[in-house]
């Protein structure tokens, strides 16, 4: 059977080609991998072989044609003894193939604005109503339970990181977890980030449930490209039919006089990217709650801590069971006045100025997001039709932060009910300095959340 | 609406081999055959695969296996079911090995609904839990500490498993390569490194990109022994993988497989190989191609005849048009697909 050569596509971008030379002849025997024709395309010079056996019965598109587009038909291979059927290559086969290369996905065209129509999130379940007995904690104590708590209940959590066993933690979250569950259990590491991190979702794809402690976040940027590419997309790129569940965490943020390299909030580098849950807890509740929230969700989970917090007490209901919802927002104080979101340490801020307010007669509300990804955008919305007016708080620099990110969202979902634009109290737009007063000078205090506070109330 | 399964509808998938794996007295006739007819399934299927692209029917990145098809055969002629293979984005080779189903392989190139990731992956993100192929990774040597972690999944586990970790000269001299080496090594890890040295990364030769073009030597400093195999040669491969294996089973820790090998095609689909000659590819083809090599042994040992191999490859054939026409008629992926598998219910 007579079979057409079509013009090859031979790079992502090619839409035609020029015929440079052909190499085999009319008449010519022809074997699967005998180069045909050499190409010239918007690369490169290529050569095309030939995927059929046979002879190359007719050539239709001579040397030195330029401009000839992808699939159309150059040449005919017939079988020994066969003739070239009449009129071949008069037009494009009727079995012309599909879209070429460049064309766009029909579908992708025609929807508006795919980005901005994903399904209604699924609603996240409120905090559960709690009475028990309360417990007072540090944030380090309740970290420290909630994974002794989660190692007792599931075999394959584990615990990796740079000395989180022997040394007992660099920061002591990990304090008598080796003596526990043994070392097949609790795993110092060498200091090899992006080794240990892809190990860690290696050991996620065979369906263990790994905690990657990194010793600060800092150091995640060596690892980065393991979180993002191996861990967030593979359940996408496997349609299904893989994940991690897996939980990296750490301490987030400046700590205090380290410098620019040990000082830095992540949390919009991770909030940007699908396939991440990101959770930033306060109070040593959070910490827990969230915790154990996070080594149980079958979905990679950043969990940033923060080192100043780590000593900080707080009461947490005392019970094995209890959890908190991932992508709760908690009103950490009603008010009617204003607004002041923040999430980790910046909720402490908010807290703090929310007093000095009161001092005034402004009676703000405090809202801890817990979580960077994905945001509680309808606490948020009935917090603002009932303030008017919002400032957020956050550690990291300015320019495409969580702060950014619930300004905009105001705008998008709360705008009829602003009275003033959105305001954001940031990190200062520099690299961490290493003097007391220029450190102290970089981030966001109670009185510069005063002030924000202020200016949406024009006061 | 109509959702398409997890995985796609069985097919003719290559049927696996598991007669005598330990083969001390080596491969049998019919194994033999079979490898011959896996490593043509390979060969077969990427031929098509580079006309779809031709068609363009296949879009973006498209890396193919030719002549490097003993490697995987090789190695999991010597497998056993419960171990785990994870490799870098020249992946259609290993997923077929794997027993994947080349009609679900083909349409995900085609990136339909009846591919392995939904059409959502293709070329280089295909995964098969049921199969344990775990992709199929696009960042270079991102896979070796994913397969580190397969590895120490199988020793926390105690399931037996051994993970054998693909990964080409290109990624060599990437530092995560030597993180994992460590950590397999301080472990004890039961993971054997397979790197396929095909004398090229993208269009840098080995000679341009190492000092010591041994790369069997790199785990040297890890104490990680390493070999060299020939990797055109399937039989030569079945048996250093039989060797490797048994280490790793025995909890002796990783293993080193350095796979002297060649690609005939580009790096991609849009590389015209000018950085080396067509003479050199040409003597690799003529005397050291896997398949002719197999295939002149199996006659000259009369294992099989002309008319016997005429066969197969007729057989062979008809399977990679069917997966091709599979390919092409499998609808594209319901427009709802874009927002699905982003994150799993909690």
């Amino acid at each position: 059977m007579a079979t057409q050569v079509l013009l090859p596509a031979l790079s992502p971008t090619m839409t035609e080609g020029k015929i440079a030379k052909w190499l085999k002849q009319e008449g010519d025997t022809v074997a699967s991998g005998d180069v045909l024709l050499e190409i010239e395309t918007d690369k490169a010079t290529m050569e095309v072989e030939a995927v059929e056996e046979g002879i190359l019965g007719k050539i239709l598109v001579p040397d030195g044609t330029d401009g000839v587009a992808v699939n159309t038909p150059i040449a005919v291979i017939v079988e020994d003894g066969e003739e070239v059927p009449e009129g071949t290559g008069a037009a494009p086969a009727a079995a012309a193939p599909a879209a070429p290369a460049e064309a766009p996905a029909p579908e992708a065209k025609s929807e508006a604005a795919p980005a901005a129509a994903p399904p209604a999130a699924a609603a996240v379940a409120d905090e559960p109503d709690y009475s028990g007995p309360m417990k007072t904690m540090t944030v380090r104590e309740a970290l420290n339970a909630a994974m002794f708590e989660e190692m007792r209940r599931d075999e394959s959590v584990f615990l990796m990181g740079e000395e989180v066993a022997q040394y007992q933690g660099a920061y002591k979250i990990s304090q008598g977890l080796l003596d526990e569950f043994g070392d097949k259990r609790v795993i110092d590491t060498p200091i090899t980030e992006q080794g240990f991190a892809g190990l860690g979702v290696g050991a996620a794809f065979l369906e263990l449930k790994p905690i990657v402690e990194f010793m600060t976040f800092n150091f995640a940027m060596q690892a980065i490209d393991q979180i993002i590419n191996s861990a967030a997309k593979t359940l996408y790129m496997s349609g299904g039919q893989m994940g991690a569940s897996i939980v990296f965490r750490g301490p987030n943020g400046a700590a205090a006089r380290v410098g620019a390299q040990h000082s830095q909030c992540y949390a919009s580098w991770y909030a940007h990217c699908p396939g991440l849950k990101v959770l930033a807890p306060w109070s040593a509740a959070d910490a827990k709650g969230l915790l154990k929230s996070a080594i149980r969700d079958p979905n990679p989970v950043i969990f940033l801590e923060n080192e100043i917090l780590y000593g900080q007490s707080f009461e947490v209901p005392d019970d094995e069971d209890w959890t908190l919802p991932i992508g709760k927002a908690k009103i950490e104080k009603p008010g009617a006045d204003v607004t002041l979101v923040g999430y980790s340490i910046a909720v402490g801020i908010c807290m703090e100025a929310a007093a000095k307010l009161a001092e005034e007669g402004i009676d703000a509300e405090v809202i801890n997001l817990r979580s960077v990804r994905p945001i509680d955008v309808e606490t948020l919305v009935e917090s603002v039709k009932k303030t008017n007016r919002i400032v957020s708080v956050g550690e990291g620099w300015p320019t495409c932060g969580i702060g950014s990110e619930v300004t905009q969202l105001m705008c998008e979902h709360a705008f009829d009910y602003l009275d003033a634009p959105p305001v954001r109290v940031a990190g200062a737009d520099v690299p961490m300095p290493y003097a007391a007063n220029l450190e102290a000078l970089a981030l966001p205090k109670a009185a510069n959340v005063v002030e924000a506070a202020k200016s949406v109330l024009y006061v | 609406m109509a959702r398409s399964p997890k995985t796609p509808a069985k097919s003719k998938a290559p049927a696996k081999s598991t007669a005598s794996k330990s083969s001390k007295s080596g491969p049998t006739p019919d194994e033999l055959k079979q490898y011959y007819r896996e490593m043509l399934v390979i060969r077969r299927f990427e031929e098509k695969a580079g006309q779809l692209y031709g068609m363009g029917l296949i879009g973006g990145f498209c890396h193919l296996y030719i002549g490097q098809e003993a490697v995987v055969v090789g190695m999991q002629a010597a497998a056993e079911p419960q171990d785990t293979v994870i490799t870098s984005y020249r992946d259609h080779g290993h997923m077929l090995a794997c027993g994947m189903d080349p009609k679900g392989v083909m349409a995900e190139l085609t990136g339909r609904r009846g591919g392995y990731s939904k059409g959502k992956g293709g070329s280089m993100h295909m995964f098969s839990r049921e199969k344990n192929f775990f992709g199929g990774h696009g960042i270079v040597g991102a896979q070796v500490p994913l397969g580190t972690g397969l590895a120490f999944a199988h020793k926390y586990k105690g399931d037996g498993g051994v993970c054998m970790v693909y990964f080409g000269d290109g990624a060599i001299n990437q530092g995560q390569v030597y993180e994992s080496f460590n950590m397999a090594a301080i472990w004890n890890l039961p993971v054997i490194y397979v790197i396929e040295n095909n004398k090229y990364g993208m269009g840098t030769s080995i000679e341009r990109t190492s000092k010591t073009p041994d790369l069997h030597t790199r785990g040297a400093a890890h104490g990680i022994p390493g070999e060299p195999v020939d990797g055109m040669d399937v039989i030569a491969v079945q048996e250093a993988a039989a060797r490797a294996l048994k280490q790793c089973r025995e909890g002796k820790g990783p293993v080193i497989l350095e796979m002297k090998t060649y690609r005939y095609r580009g790096h991609s689909m849009s590389d015209p190989a000018k950085y080396r000659t067509k003479e050199e590819v040409q003597k690799v083809r003529r005397e050291h191609d896997p398949i002719d090599t197999l295939a002149h042994k199996l006659l000259e040992a009369k294992v099989v005849t002309e008319d016997d191999l005429k066969a197969i490859d007729k057989e062979v054939k008809a399977m990679a048009n069917e997966a091709a026409e599979f390919a092409q008629q499998s609808p594209e992926p319901d427009v709802s697909e874009l927002w699905t598998d982003v994150l799993l219910e909690a």
